[in-house]
């Protein structure tokens, strides 16, 4: 090509002649590491789909000369863990949740099975760290609604509380003391400043003299007598100060009032026995069960 | 005759958005028709207000078209600023859910309406006004189609505003950057067959021999768009007077269709459009010639035939065939280089005039831009080999992305573009202060640098935390702690986000009194300040 084309001062290149709006192009030439760069990217584009499933064909696509798989690699990873642990898993499926948490090997793997299915089928209600909200139980503390014993723990798990779906499930109800009238205000306001004194909280002393035999008449068949409370039938202790509705005048007041009732789904029919087992582990170990 | 016709046509679509108002088939459908039919009321009544049966003289045919320019530079400053917004009104959703206001103000809800923004909105409206100015003036051509300009750009805001109002009220398909439904849609697609029959009909009378390369990036923009949206919503209505349609396509044909959709979007919308504007505004404001003729041929043809197969990284490891997955891993690797074409020409476009990145912040703009775009280029391509998506997918990394390309690239470059066009559009001498434009620099640019790089570090983790196992193979974290966790990070992304935002407030203020036609009294730029005198 001749020169018949501006020459740009400043860099020496020839224009293409083109001028749109008093923009002009230089003649450069392709960069030369960028058109290599592009070259070595197809080629390695090329290697890639000689090697991996990349083509389409009637019926399927091109398997690729390493017959390499999506769903045959996935198959294999959770081939070789699920071989990895049927020995473990085996022994747990045979085994109480005492004789898993006497072995080491068995309650390591246990602890460690139930943590990871805790945080998915749990943490929801009882947080992450198993601390608990209101109306959720702390499960890392020593007080149990239902039972601290491992095995009263795995029937917890198995078939939940309330559970409208397992008739094995804990069931147990508080009347409505307020609600229907078996207590008037003045009486609930006495035997709630009661309950407060039993477990040693600022109290009015004269209301609670007052709610000393409401309580022996109405809550202590339950509660027991001093608010020591009845794991058997679900009767939370009172003489501590772990609530689950709140340790307030105005949350004792409105459970006696209007009693609220918690609902655990039962997890045996979902998790099957050994995950309930697994997760029984996680909850003794963190460090409540007796 | 001005504006009767056109008062009519208006009054008339008023009229029958009333009918839908009276007959929708669901209460939101109804709602939604009342806010169309208002719309159109008072863009009737303004109409109306303008109408001169007679007389008046008819434009001067010679001259650019340049009114519908100066609106459209309004509306992107405008939709910049309320889609920057909400982008930080979500943001600071994510990190204080409380914000959540149901059911209008819901995350749920605005989180389209922030991509709608800044994407369909700003983007669109930033790349109809550039197209309209650049396809003139390298033409050498007064835009085609008489009074159609004005509808593309009148009937574009419309459908803005058809779709935001409808992601509050709820209406939408479910699938991402596709979400109004099928009569916003079937608006939508009215509009843009408009927009591309303006700009081919002004490339086909133009006084130039050849085609600039900043038109073949926006006509393929306009031509890809359409055919993008019109495949992506084949779908079947329930009701002619109802919100709801359903989508021809089902199952995994349907996530390819809306990838191919979605990541084309970005190809040719957020990529190949404002490479269309960075070749215009890059030389003029460089007042340099286009590094490469040649580059510009070889990277413009490769990127629009490669990009247009990139979509099935979207879908690596799902039920999407391997050969697909394949093919969406190497179309993307092989995009590098063709992408980093457009890089290199704009910035060598600058070799011989770098000196004035010291006294020109628009320029300065532009070069940032390129920066960005070279970098959420490369991002791209990497994110798309299946090892390094197995650990980026579904987190806040893709955010970061995104954010890199869209604040860094896209929106840089309409910015150098607004500060271009404003003195330019309003006979202007120069922009009411060049100081503030390097406020403006700083502030998006430090704005973005902590939003890209806190959603890198939050999405690594978010990846490295998902997959975390335990010598037993079980999972060590649940999907609440891995959230927890990037709570300190989605506070510092909105401050990023709100730095942006500051950053497009300065603009819109500039611009305004450029607009004005005031003159800032201000030391140019690169100049030494006087000397402070001594106090005696």
């Amino acid at each position: 090509m001749t020169n018949r084309n501006e020459i740009d001062k400043i860099s020496g290149v020839e224009t293409t002649g083109h001028d749109w709006d008093g923009i002009k192009e230089l003649n450069n030439p392709l960069p030369r590491w960028w058109i290599l760069t592009f070259y070595a990217t197809i080629a390695f584009s090329i290697g890639y789909m000689v090697v991996y499933p990349s083509w389409p064909t009637p019926g399927g696509g091109t398997k690729g000369l390493w017959g390499w798989s999506s769903r045959h690699d996935i198959q294999t990873v959770m081939d070789d863990v699920a071989k990895g642990r049927a020995d473990v898993e085996k022994k747990i499926s045979s085994s109480d949740i005492n004789a898993i948490m006497a072995s080491p090997e068995l309650k390591a793997f246990a602890v460690s099975a139930g943590g990871s299915a805790f945080k998915v089928h749990c943490a929801a209600c009882h947080g992450a760290g198993a601390q608990g909200a209101v109306g959720y139980p702390n499960l890392n503390d020593d007080d149990w609604l239902w039972g601290g014993k491992p095995e009263q723990i795995v029937a917890t798990i198995a078939h939940g509380v309330r559970s409208p779906t397992d008739s094995a499930t804990h069931t147990s109800q508080m009347p409505a003391f307020g609600r229907d009238g078996v207590l008037d205000d003045q009486k609930i306001a006495a035997v709630t400043q009661y309950v407060l004194k039993l477990a040693k909280l600022d109290h009015d002393e004269a209301k609670a003299t007052a709610g000393a035999q409401i309580f022996t008449d109405n809550c202590a068949a339950c509660h027991g007598a001093n608010g020591e409370g009845n794991q058997d039938m679900g009767a939370p202790r009172l003489s501590d100060q772990i609530w689950l509705y709140k340790g307030t005048a105005e949350a004792i007041t409105a459970q006696v009032t209007n009693p609220r009732h918690g609902v655990m789904p039962a997890w045996e029919p979902q998790l099957g026995p050994d995950k309930v087992k697994e997760l029984a582990a996680y909850v003794i170990s963190l460090g409540g069960s007796k | 005759m001005k504006n009767a016709y056109s008062s009519i046509a208006v009054a008339a679509a008023a009229f029958l958005a009333l009918m839908g108002a009276a007959l929708g088939q669901d209460p939101t459908f109804r709602i939604h028709f009342w806010i169309i039919f208002a719309s159109l009321a008072v863009g009737a009544v303004l109409l109306m207000r303008n109408m001169k049966l007679a007389g008046g003289a008819p434009a001067d045919q010679s001259a650019y078209m340049d009114e519908v320019i100066r609106y459209g530079v309004v509306a992107t400053m405008f939709w910049g600023i309320a889609g920057f917004l909400v982008g930080v009104l979500i943001a600071s959703q994510l990190a204080w859910p409380e914000l959540n206001l149901p059911p209008y103000f819901n995350f749920g809800r605005l989180r389209p309406l922030h991509t709608s923004a800044v994407i369909f909105a700003f983007g669109g409206n930033a790349l109809m006004s550039t197209s309209f100015y650049v396809v003139q003036r390298t033409c050498r051509a007064r835009l085609f189609g008489g009074v159609l300009p004005w509808f593309v750009f009148w009937g574009y805001q419309l459908f803005i505003i058809m779709a935001a109002t409808g992601y509050l009220l709820g209406i939408t398909r479910g699938q991402e950057y596709a979400e109004p439904e099928w009569y916003t849609i079937l608006w939508l697609v009215v509009v843009w067959v408009c927009y591309l029959l303006v700009f081919l009909g002004t490339l086909l009378k133009r006084k130039e021999p050849h085609i600039y390369v900043a038109n073949w990036f926006y006509l393929s923009m306009i031509v890809t768009i359409a055919m993008l949206v019109i495949v992506n919503n084949l779908e079947v209505p329930v009701s002619l007077l109802g919100m709801k349609s359903y989508p021809v396509f089902s199952g995994v044909q349907s996530a390819l269709i809306q990838w191919w959709y979605g990541h084309n979007a970005v190809g040719f919308f957020l990529t190949a459009g404002f490479l269309g504007m960075m070749y215009y505004f890059v030389p003029k404001q460089a007042n340099r010639p286009v590094y490469s003729y040649r580059l510009s041929i070889v990277h413009f043809w490769a990127l629009i035939f490669l990009y247009i197969w990139a979509g099935p990284h979207h879908l690596h490891y799902t039920a999407l065939p391997d050969w697909a997955q394949t093919l969406g891993m190497v179309f993307s690797v092989m995009l590098w280089m063709p992408s980093w074409g457009g890089m290199i020409n704009g910035l060598m476009t600058l070799s011989g005039a770098w000196d004035k990145l010291r006294t020109d912040p628009v320029l300065r703009m532009f070069v940032m831009s390129l920066a960005f775009y070279g970098m959420s280029t490369f991002e791209g391509p990497m994110m798309s080999v299946k090892s390094v998506n197995a650990l980026s997918h579904y987190t806040d990394w893709t955010i970061g992305h995104v954010h890199s390309g869209a604040l860094g690239w896209v929106g840089m470059v309409s910015f150098g573009a607004l500060y271009h066009l404003t003195p330019k559009l309003w006979g202007r001498e120069r922009l009411y202060s060049l100081r503030l434009v390097n406020w403006h620099f700083w502030l998006a640019t430090l704005g973005i640098v902590v939003y890209a790089s806190v959603m890198w570090v939050s999405g690594i983790m978010q990846g490295l935390m998902w997959r975390e196992y335990d010598s037993n193979g079980f999972l060590v974290y649940s999907f609440a702690e891995t959230v927890a966790a990037m709570h300190p990070y989605y506070v510092l992304r909105m401050f990023g986000g709100l730095l942006y935002l500051v950053g497009g407030l300065v603009m819109a203020y500039n611009m305004y009194r450029t607009i004005r036609g005031d003159l800032r009294d201000e030391i140019p730029m690169g100049a030494e300040a006087p000397a402070v005198k001594a106090a005696q």
